[in-house]
Order: structure tokens, then sequence, then C-alpha cells
């Protein structure tokens, strides 16, 4: 059936593929970038294991086409820092132990950072909801807040200082 | 899972979407944000043999009032109206749904078109754009229609679109003065549809009599449900607790609601009985205000 060439920038890289009509994004994504940070949970658009950054903003990948993306600006949890360093967010999640196996981290993270662009001071039940797409079996969710809370503390103080 | 295959095509104008959709026949869909359509297409329950992609339609993205009428654009996502000032403002019963519907990531995808081409009783805005009465604008082969809310919802997963027309755009009446509305739905766990969804728009006159009244009820019946019964013991009248509990008492009567999953039938035609009064007081202290 149809095939699609279609050119997007991944973690600032430009990637062009020839794609059939229905791979999903997320498979895109792990098993011909080999990007396997971002994971297959639920499969059904619930549990945000496979949520990445599309042109700003969060979106679960499992519950969309590759070949819509075509022309699109990709984040994942690969292009989040430069490698060797930590974001605000990834350094909040191991100093507030945010995570426990870690397979729900990766969407934790890039949902997180949607979230607090648009609204960098949350509070916990902001957090909360806003989070509400991203299912975690180990934490109990008070360390991921406590995690989110500490990351919009910390680029706050950066922001300041930057000014 | 993996859809079955199928041919994609994207276009860039409703009237291309239109020409495209009517030369592929019957087998093509369309998709816009594609969260109600790729999940049922995930699990085989849909199949078509051509998605035409309308979700890069420039265009139709928008919300404003102009004249009578809040116009929403039908590939408005469910984020931005969520952000929208003019939404929050005026019309607090969108925001209400819209915090209760899906997460915000599949909110950064969904749109209110969408929501309500799908034809799906178990989604959110059906029951608000019967409250509110909209009217739904499409582009088909034969030009623009609008068309009321009422004659909208044919049957489970059918709608008065035509398999060629595109739904641009949702008409609602301006809010008045002294009206209001709200929208609950009680759910078992957060994101999922609902066990049952109620929503009110009330409008009074400055003596506090009601003028006009709708009232929409989401996922306990096959088809988006107007509670017309309710609506007629409110119209007309001075609202007291006695008409509310009646209304409730109605609501429950009148509901359709099958023992799945998310309740028994007669549990959730006691939380209607609740969440009916419950939003009828909230629209109500939302006109008085």
């Amino acid at each position: 059936m149809g095939k699609h060439n279609i050119t997007l920038t991944i973690n600032g890289e430009s990637v062009s593929a020839e794609v059939e009509s229905r791979l999903l994004l997320v498979h895109f994504i792990r098993e011909n970038l080999d990007l396997t940070g971002t994971h297959i949970g639920c499969d059904t658009s619930n549990c945000g294991a496979c949520t990445i950054m599309l042109d700003g903003k969060s979106i679960k990948s499992c519950t969309y086409l590759a070949v819509r993306a075509d022309g699109a600006e990709i984040t994942t949890i690969e292009g989040v820092a430069e490698p060797g360093t930590n974001s605000h967010l990834q350094k909040a999640f191991h100093d507030q132990h945010g995570l426990h196996c870690g397979f729900c981290t990766p969407g934790m993270i890039i949902r997180s950072m949607d979230l607090l662009k648009t609204n960098p001071n949350p509070t916990e039940e902001e957090i909360r909801w806003g989070i509400s797409g991203n299912l975690c079996r180990c934490t109990g969710y008070n360390n991921i807040v406590k995690s989110v809370q500490q990351a919009a503390t910390e680029m706050a103080k950066e922001k300041e200082a930057s000014v | 899972m993996i859809p079955a295959n199928f041919n994609y095509h994207k276009v860039s104008s409703v009237n291309e979407a239109i020409a495209l959709s009517q030369k592929l026949g019957e087998e093509a869909k369309y998709m816009s944000g594609g969260h109600s359509l790729l999940p049922m297409m995930k699990l085989r329950f849909a199949t078509p043999e051509h998605i035409i992609d309308i979700s890069k339609i420039e265009g139709l993205s928008y919300i404003k009032e102009e004249g009578d009428l809040l116009k929403i654009g039908a590939m408005t996502t469910q984020t931005e109206m969520e952000h929208n000032a003019l939404l929050k403002e005026k019309y607090p019963i969108l925001g209400d749904a819209i915090w209760l519907t899906a997460d915000p990531s599949v909110r950064n995808v969904g749109t209110i078109g969408g929501n309500i081409a799908h034809g799906d009783a178990a989604n959110d805005q059906p029951a608000l754009m019967l409250a509110m009465r909209a009217t739904v604008v499409a582009e088909g082969t034969d030009g623009t229609k609008s068309i009321p809310i009422d004659e909208f919802f044919h049957g489970f997963y059918m709608t008065a679109l035509e398999p060629s027309d595109v739904l641009i755009e949702i008409q609602i009446p301006k809010a008045k003065k002294s009206s209001g509305g709200a929208y609950v739905k009680i759910e078992r766990k957060v994101g999922d549809y609902a066990t049952a969804g109620v929503a009110v728009h009330i409008e009074l006159d400055d003596s506090g009599v009601c003028q006009q009244i709708g009232i929409g009820l989401t996922n306990v019946s096959a088809v988006p449900m107007r509670l017309e019964r309710g609506e007629e013991i409110l119209r007309g009248q001075k609202v007291t607790d006695d008409l509310i509990a009646q209304v409730g008492q109605v609501a429950s009567e009148d509901c359709e609601p099958e023992s799945d999953l998310r309740g028994s039938e007669a549990y959730k035609r006691s939380i209607v009985n609740t969440i009916t009064k419950r939003m009828l007081n909230k629209a109500l202290e939302r006109a008085r205000q």
C-alpha cells in the first residue's frame, strides 16, 4: 500500500525516510531511528510512555501516524539536553527520586517540559492534572510531583539570573 | 497494535478534501486529530481503505465572537480552547468539559470538530453542543450547509454528515447577560470516557425566570441525548429547588444507560439524577453572577 517520503527534524537533526501509510510515529522513532528512549506502554494513548515533543507540544506518538509528522520538529528524551549533561527536569528526577524502574520517565519528562512551558509556576494540583495522561506504577507520583516542583524552581532561578 | 493497511492522503484545502473524498468513495475517511479514529483503526474496529488528512488545512483554527454567534473553527484543538481567554471568561462550560477530556497530550492533538463529527455519545462535546443549541457548519459537494445540533446525531457513530462533507465550524449562540452553563462527568479514573455526564446551559430574565434551558447527557444513550422533558419543566419558570429535584428525577428516568464496566444501569441512573441537579445549580450560580 501507500509509501510516502517524509522529512522531519528530530533532536536537531534532519531525517528523511520512506514510510508506509500505517507506520506509527513511535515505531518510526524506535525502530527506524533506533531512538529507544521513547517507550511503548499501553499502545492505546492512555499511559503516556510514548510521549514526545512535536512542534513544541507533548503528544502521544503511539497514536500519531509517522507520515503526518512530515515537516515536524520532534524532540525525544535523547534530545532534551546536550549529551553528557542533564536538563533541569532530568536532574530534578534524579535528585528527588522521581523514578524507580524508569519506564515512564522519558514520557514524564517530555510532558513536564510542555507543562512548565505553558505554566512555569504550577501548583501541586496543576502538576498532578498536568501529568494525568502519564502513568507511573512505581513512585506513587509524590516524588514525580516534587521533581517537577524542583525543576520549576531551578528554571525560574535561571531565568531570573539571565535577565 | 498496527492499523490495517490503508492509503494516506494529505490535502491542503477543504475543496481538495471534498474532491478527493468523492473520487475515493465511501471507503475514505477524514482524519483531523485522529485521536478517536486512529485508536479504532488500531483495534481494527475501523478499517478505512483511505485516510484523508485534513489537519494541514489552514484557516480552520479560530475562536471568535461575530454578530450573535460564538464561532469555533473545526480544527481548533482542545488545548487551544482550554487556554483561550474569551472562552475562560464567557463560556466556562467549555473549560469544565475540556479539563475532564482525556489528558493534556491528547488535547494537544484532538480537535473540537473531530470530537463532534465522530458521532460518539461517549465524547464530551456533543452534550455541550446540545445544551448550548449549537449549529454545525459543513461543506460538501452541494456547498455549505448549517445543521442544527438536534438534527446532527443520527445513531451510533452516525451523523448528518455525508461521507464527503467536511465539518468546518461550530456556531454557538453568543452568551447573553444572565446566562450560564456547566458540565461535569463522573469518571472511573482521570481522562476516562464518562460513566455519565451532564451539560446544562440556562438563560434567565431580569426577574430570574428561566427563558431558555438546554440539558445534554453524555454516554447514557446510543446517541447524544437532549433531556427534553427536563427542559420543559424549567422553561418559563422561576427555578426552585423543587423543580431542580424534579428535573433530576426525570433525567434518571429518561436516560438510556446500559450496564457495563463503568457501572450498572441503576448506578448510572442514580448518578445522572445527582449530577443533573448539581449542574443545574452550578449553571444557575454562574447565570446570576
